[in-house]
C-alpha cells in the first residue's frame, strides 16, 4: 500500500499550496476602491478648478459644487425621492413582468425541441425590433400613463432573461444531466437537483443584463410624456435650459443603477460560491 | 448474477455497435471488458446501466430485465462528472438522498473515510485534484451499496501513478463490499490487476472474440511474472481479436488462444 501512502503525502502537497482566504482581502478591497474613484474625482476636481479660475465658463457644463448643490436642492424639498421612488416603481414593475414572462418561455422553449422551433423564431424576429419602435403602439393600446411605461420596461427585460434562460437550458451538459439519470431521479427531481443549480449562474447573469436594460427603458418610457420620474427630470431639465439638473438625473441613474445591480449580485452570491471561475489576481 | 442475453445494438444511424454479445458475469467477480475502440464495449456499459436501450436482446440482474437505471446498479464514468454545485459531501450523498440525514451522513463519512478523503467533506469539487475527484465520484457510486458497478474507463485519463493508487482504493472498496465490478478499460496492465476474467472484444460489429479467466491469486504483484504472463495472455487475445476481423468474420472460441 506504498502507493497510497504516497498518495495521501500528495493530497497533503496540494492542500498546502491551496490558496486560503487572506486576512489582506479587505485592504485590498479599499485600494481597489480608491483606484477606481481615482479617475472620476480627479476629471471633477480639474473641472470645478477650471471653471473657478475662469478658462472655463460652465454655463452647459456646470462644475461638480453646482451640481450637487442642484442634487442638495432636489433632495431637501423631497423632490427628487418623488422622482426616484416613481422611477424605481416603473422599473421594479416592468422588471418582474419581463422576468417572469422570460423565465418561464425560456425554460419551455429550453426544455422542448417543438417549443423552441414554434417559439423561438418568432422571438428572435421581434428581439431584432428596436424597443422603442414599440412606444407609439403601447400608447395606442395603453395609453400614456403607467401601462405603457411598465410593458416597455417588461419588453426589454424579457429578451435577456429569455435568451439567458433559453440558452442556459440548452447548454445543460448531457453527462451531469446522466449522473442524474443513474440515481433514478423523477423529471422534476432532476429539473429541482440538475437543471436549475446548473443554470444558476447564467440566469443571474441575464437578470443583471435585464435590470440593465430595465434602467434604460424606464428612460425611454419616462421620455413619452411622465409628470415624475427621474427621466421627467432630463426632459424638464433640456425644455428648461437646466443642464444642472440634467446632470443630477444622469448622476442619479448611475447610482442607482450600480446599487440594484450591486444587491442582485450580493443576492446571488450565496448560491454562487462554488462557481470555478476565472478570477484575475491583481 | 448480471446475464447479458445476446444483446444487439444498432445506432439509429445504422452503425451495429453490439452484435449477439453474451455471457454471465458471477456476484462479486471482477470483470475486464477490453477491446480496441469503437468496439462496443462503452455501449455494452450504458446498456448494463439502463442509459441506454438495446435493440434486440435483454440484460437481466438476478432475473430482472435492465430497461431504466437500477438501483443495484452503479456507474462510475471516464470524467468524475461530480455536480460542481454541491461539496464533496453533498454528491457522495446524492443518490442517497432519500435516506434520513443522520443515517446519510454516517454512510457519507464511511465511503470518503474508505477512499481516503475523510477531511474532504466540506470542499468543492473545483478544489480537487484529478484523482481526488474520481475518488469522490467512486465513493458516490457506492453509497447506495450497488451489487453491480459498472467502470467506464475510470482511470484512464489520471497518470499511472494516480492510477495505481485508485486501483488499491477499488479492491479496498470490493474486499469491503463485494459489489460485482464490471471494468471497461483499454489498459491491458489494468485488466491484469484488477480482473478475475477479461472478456476480449472486436470492432464492427462489436462482437465478444474471446473470453478467459485470470486464475491469479489476490493481493497480485503489479511487476511479477504472474502478471507479466496475464498482461501477454490479453495482448495476444486483442491481437488475435483484430486478426480475425481481417481474416473472416467468425467468433474465435476461447479454447484456441
Amino acid at each position: 500500500m506504498s502507493v497510497m501512502d504516497a498518495m495521501q503525502q500528495r493530497d497533503a502537497a496540494i492542500e498546502a499550496a491551496s490558496p486560503v482566504i487572506s486576512p489582506a482581502k479587505k485592504s485590498r478591497f479599499g485600494a481597489k476602491l480608491a483606484l477606481g474613484l481615482l479617475l472620476p474625482v480627479a476629471l471633477a476636481a480639474s473641472w470645478e478648478i477650471a471653471v473657478a479660475y475662469g478658462f472655463a465658463q460652465g454655463r452647459l457644463m456646470p462644475p461638480p459644487s453646482r451640481l450637487f448643490k442642484t442634487l442638495y436642492d432636489l433632495a431637501i424639498t423631497g423632490e427628487l425621492l418623488r422622482h426616484i421612488g416613481a422611477t424605481l416603481a416603473r422599473v421594479a414593475a416592468g422588471f418582474a413582468l419581463g422576468t417572469i414572462a422570460g423565465t418561464i418561455v425560456g425554460a419551455i422553449a429550453g426544455s422542448s425541441r417543438l417549443a423552441k422551433d414554434v417559439v423561438d423564431p418568432t422571438l428572435q424576429g421581434l428581439r431584432s425590433v428596436p424597443s422603442i419602435a414599440w412606444v407609439p403602439l403601447f400608447i395606442l393600446w395603453l395609453g400614456i400613463f403607467e401601462e405603457s411605461k411598465i410593458a416597455l420596461i417588461a419588453v426589454g427585460c424579457f429578451f435577456p432573461v429569455y435568451l439567458g434562460v433559453f440558452g442556459a437550458i440548452s447548454s445543460v451538459d448531457r453527462k451531469t444531466v446522466e449522473v442524474g439519470r443513474m440515481f433514478r431521479l423523477s423529471q422534476f427531481q432532476l429539473a429541482r437537483r440538475i437543471l436549475l443549480p446548473a443554470i444558476l449562474p447564467a440566469y443571474v447573469l441575464a437578470l443583471r443584463q435585464g435590470l440593465g436594460l430595465g434602467w434604460m427603458f424606464v428612460v425611454a418610457a419616462e421620455f413619452m410624456g411622465a409628470s415624475e420620474g427621474l427621466g421627467y427630470l432630463l426632459v424638464d431639465g433640456q425644455q428648461l435650459g437646466k443642464p444642472d439638473q440634467i446632470l443630477a438625473a444622469i448622476l442619479t441613474f448611475a447610482i442607482l443603477g450600480k446599487i440594484t445591480d450591486g444587491l442582485l449580485a450580493a443576492a446571488s452570491a450565496p448560491f454562487l460560491t462554488w462557481q470555478d471561475a476565472f478570477a484575475p489576481k491583481n | 448474477m448480471l446475464n447479458i442475453q445476446s444483446v444487439d445494438k444498432v445506432y439509429p444511424n445504422g452503425v451495429r455497435a453490439l452484435d449477439r454479445v453474451k455471457f454471465e458475469i458471477q456476484q462479486g467477480e471482477i470483470v475486464a471488458v477490453v477491446g480496441g475502440s469503437g468496439c462496443g464495449k462503452s455501449t455494452l456499459l450504458r446498456l448494463a446501466a439502463g442509459l441506454d436501450q438495446a435493440t434486440r436482446g435483454t440484460i437481466e440482474l438476478d432475473g430482472e430485465t435492465i430497461s431504466a437505471p437500477h438501483e443495484c446498479v452503479g456507474m462510475i464514468f471516464q470524467e468524475p462528472r461530480l455536480l460542481p454545485w454541491l461539496t464533496v459531501a453533498g454528491n457522495v450523498g446524492f443518490g442517497i438522498s432519500h435516506l434520513p440525514r443522520t443515517k446519510r451522513e454516517a454512510i457519507v463519512g464511511e465511503v470518503l473515510l474508505r477512499v481516503g478523503l475523510g477531511d474532504y467533506a466540506e470542499r468543492w469539487p473545483r478544489e480537487l485534484s484529478g484523482g481526488q475527484a474520481q475518488r469522490v465520484a467512486i465513493a458516490r457510486a457506492l453509497a447506495p451499496r450497488p451489487k453491480v458497478l459498472l467502470l467506464d474507463e475510470p482511470f484512464s485519463a489520471l497518470d499511472a501513478f494516480t492510477r495505481a493508487s485508485l486501483h488499491e482504493h477499488v479492491l479496498d472498496l470490493w474486499r469491503a463490499f463485494k459489489p460485482t465490478l464490471v471494468l471497461v478499460t483499454h489498459d491491458v496492465e489494468e485488466a491484469a490487476y484488477l480482473a478475475d476474467r477479461v472478456i476480449v472484444m472486436r470492432p464492427q460489429p462489436g462482437r465478444i472474440s474471446s473470453m478467459f479467466d485470470l486464475d491469479l491469486r489476490r493481493p497480485r504483484d503489479r511487476y511479477g511474472p504472474d502478471l507479466e504472463a496475464a498482461k501477454r495472455r490479453i495482448l495476444n487475445a486483442l491481437d488475435q481479436s483484430l486478426r480475425a476481423r481481417t481474416a473472416g468474420d467468425e467468433l474465435v472460441p476461447a479454447a484456441a488462444i
